[in-house]
């Protein structure tokens, strides 16, 4: 199993390269590594967020709100800047997380205890969210100049050559690699959404699972969204607006089964980075807005056949020829 | 007995009649928007709260959907039509697919302007523009021009590639390119109006004109984007960001130097006299080719042969009066 999903991964990171190949015949300065690390950095949020949908992806379920948390956890943190320009950035982050963590715990109690499909909760919080902030930012944007400058620098702040945005996306894959393969709870998300009924009777709470993949998430967007609004030095009610289409996307690319229960960090990680690509290239290849759309759709579908393809499972054999009589 | 419920009964009557003829005095006039949230209506909000007040007998009625789409648009309209507002003023997101609902408010009997956005021809009864197209395109090329002596590379950074305005404005402006030798336009990118997209534009473009001297912008979010995506790349002073902005979006970027200078019309305005043209359309001034309606204090507008009318030139704004307008709009 493991070299299997191994050798999906080796498949990706195969086309990412010939994707970044042929965009470099017709744009050579985009394979300069500065450029690279440029997409790297600007994919980092992309990443952050896929790694959270693909632990609730895991789990059967899927996150729709992602993006509304990202937006309203933005929206709070900036507005506490303009009412505390002093506070400690890591309190800000903290909050930041913490914020993510109680929106992503109501998703997933409303899972969990009211038993409501997944993609209808979230669907209905991601509404409720974006609401949220319009009431609490009375329509207005928070711009540059209201915040404060370490608050706008931190993701900038380059550290060991790499901006600090970039560090904590790697901190994120590097961590959420380690509990997905070495910890009970990593293992409890992969029982829970490849066989649901098998994990009850190992003793494994479906619903609690499910809770704290959604939980995760939520923390994971919350943490996006104060580096998303320090990045792009502005906080509104649209901010990231449809952001959570490409972290799903993200994860199909990446050979995270929607069915639940197969997938991992590294996919994630990979078809971020896939469309981050595709996304980065697009604005120099010199090509017509139009076709930009269809060529990002286009990749995606692609993408998508070639991994339903590998995902296929081989024929079983469930009943055996019948055997020679003794 | 009967004198007194001939008393009461005269009573109750004048109180209907009093309280029918209240209100049928109050103008109702709609302000409807692109999308609740964004600054720059919230501003001609403030501009037709201004009117209101002036005119004593107008309720303002300021709605929009959540997000820009027509469809949403739609929808209040066909609410608006159910309140029976006196007029609708609307900025549009899209020409045509707002034109069918705003023919059956016309029908029955409603004030249609639209202002900013424009309807369909067929659509509304005028439209008034916050400027004037020609003069739009003129101030973007010409803020970006004035500070390039030497001429050079310009990019334009729009918003969708279908939006109405920013396509007739580039247009516009690309006819007098003619007058600014020297100065060459490479490229027009498309950001979306979307903050990261915008980045990603303006960074692309950065990378494939080495030589770039100004990116011209003519919507709020990208002239924020492209501004954020300059200072990241350290090329203050290298390349001027400009096109049209709101002063408290973009005194951040003009007081790092990324943004020179940038134009906008004054939102307060421009909701003020769409509200004046409003109530004087629906007290019966008829909008006809060549007829003089007035806005108020900022004097009439004449239509033209579109039933189209010009506010005023936009109005430029750089580290000299920056300070004092963006904590205005």
């Amino acid at each position: 199993m493991n070299r299997y999903l191994q050798s999906r991964e080796v498949i990706l990171s195969a086309a990412i390269l010939m994707l970044i190949l042929l965009i470099s015949l017709r744009f050579p300065a985009f394979i300069a590594p500065a450029n690279l690390a440029n997409v790297f950095n600007d994919t980092s949020p992309l990443m952050i967020l896929a790694i959270g949908q693909m632990i609730v992806i895991l789990t059967k379920c899927i996150d729709l709100s992602v993006a509304a948390t990202l937006a309203l956890t933005g929206m709070v943190v900036s507005l506490l800047n303009i009412a505390a320009p002093d506070l400690p950035l890591v309190v800000t982050i903290m909050i930041a997380l913490s914020l993510g963590a109680v929106l992503g715990m109501v998703n997933g109690l409303l899972v969990w205890k009211l038993n409501i499909p997944p993609i209808v909760v979230t669907l209905g919080t991601m509404t409720i969210y974006r609401g949220v902030i319009f009431l609490i930012s009375n329509g207005k944007w928070v711009n540059a100049h209201e915040m404060s400058p370490a608050f706008k620098a931190l993701p900038r702040h380059v550290f060991l050559g790499f901006p600090l945005l970039s560090w904590f996306a790697l901190a994120v894959i590097v961590i959420a690699a380690v509990v997905m393969t070495r910890t009970t709870l990593g293992r409890a998300f992969y029982a829970v959404g490849g066989n649901p009924h098998a994990s009850v009777y190992t003793g494994l709470n479906v619903g609690r699972t499910q809770f704290w993949a959604f939980t995760i998430s939520g923390a994971l967007a919350g943490l996006t969204g104060y580096l998303w609004v320090s990045r792009y030095a502005v906080a509104y009610v649209d901010i990231a607006g449809g952001f959570e289409l490409d972290v799903v996307a993200a994860c199909v690319i990446g050979g995270i089964s929607i069915a639940g229960g197969i997938g991992s960090v590294g996919g994630a990680v990979l078809g971020a980075l896939f469309l981050g690509v595709i996304k980065n290239a697009l604005p120099v290849i010199n090509i017509s807005p139009f076709w930009q759309l269809a060529i990002s759709g286009t990749a995606i579908i692609i993408a998508v056949v070639l991994n339903s393809r590998a995902n296929r499972p081989p024929g079983r054999i469930i009943l055996k020829q019948s055997e020679p009589a003794a | 007995m009967s004198a007194m419920k001939k008393i009461l009964t005269t009573v109750a009557v004048a109180a209907t009649l009093i309280g029918g003829t209240a209100q049928a005095e109050t103008t109702r006039i709609a302000l409807v928007v692109k999308a609740l949230g964004i600054g720059f209506f919230e501003a001609a909000n403030k501009g037709a709260e201004e009117a209101a007040k002036e005119l004593g007998d107008v309720e303002i009625i300021y709605t929009g959907p959540t997000d820009t789409t027509a469809e949403g648009q739609i929808e209040v309209i066909n609410s608006l039509i159910a309140q029976g507002v006196n007029a609708i003023a609307i900025s549009a997101n899209d020409p045509d697919a707002v034109a069918p609902a705003l023919q059956k408010a016309m029908d029955r009997g409603i004030t249609v302007i639209s202002w900013d956005s424009g309807v369909a021809k067929e659509g509304r009864q005028m439209h008034l523009n916050p400027s004037s197209s020609a003069l739009i395109g003129n101030t973007i090329i010409k803020l970006a021009a004035d500070h390039m002596p030497d001429g050079g590379d310009v990019a334009v950074l729009s918003a969708t590639a279908t939006s109405t305005n920013q396509n007739i404005w580039i247009d516009e402006m690309k006819k007098v390119m003619g007058n600014y030798p020297g100065v060459n336009l490479v490229a027009t990118v498309y950001g979306d109006d979307l903050a990261d997209k915008s980045y990603r534009e303006a960074q692309g473009l950065m990378a494939t004109y080495p030589d770039l001297k100004a990116i011209i912008a003519p919507t709020t979010v990208g002239i924020l984007a492209a501004s954020q995506a300059v200072t990241d790349a350290g090329k203050i002073g290298q390349i001027n960001v400009t096109g049209l902005g709101l002063p408290s979006e973009m005194a951040g970027a003009v007081e790092s130097g990324a943004t020179i200078s940038f134009a906008i019309w004054n939102p307060i305005d421009l909701g003020y006299a769409a509200t004046m043209l409003s109530y004087n359309i629906a007290k019966g001034a008829t909008a006809e080719p060549g007829a003089k309606i007035g806005m108020g204090r900022m004097g009439d507008a004449t239509l033209d042969d579109n039933n189209e009318a010009a506010m005023s030139d936009p109005f430029t704004y750089d580290k000299s009066n920056i300070e004092q307008f963006k904590s205005i709009f």
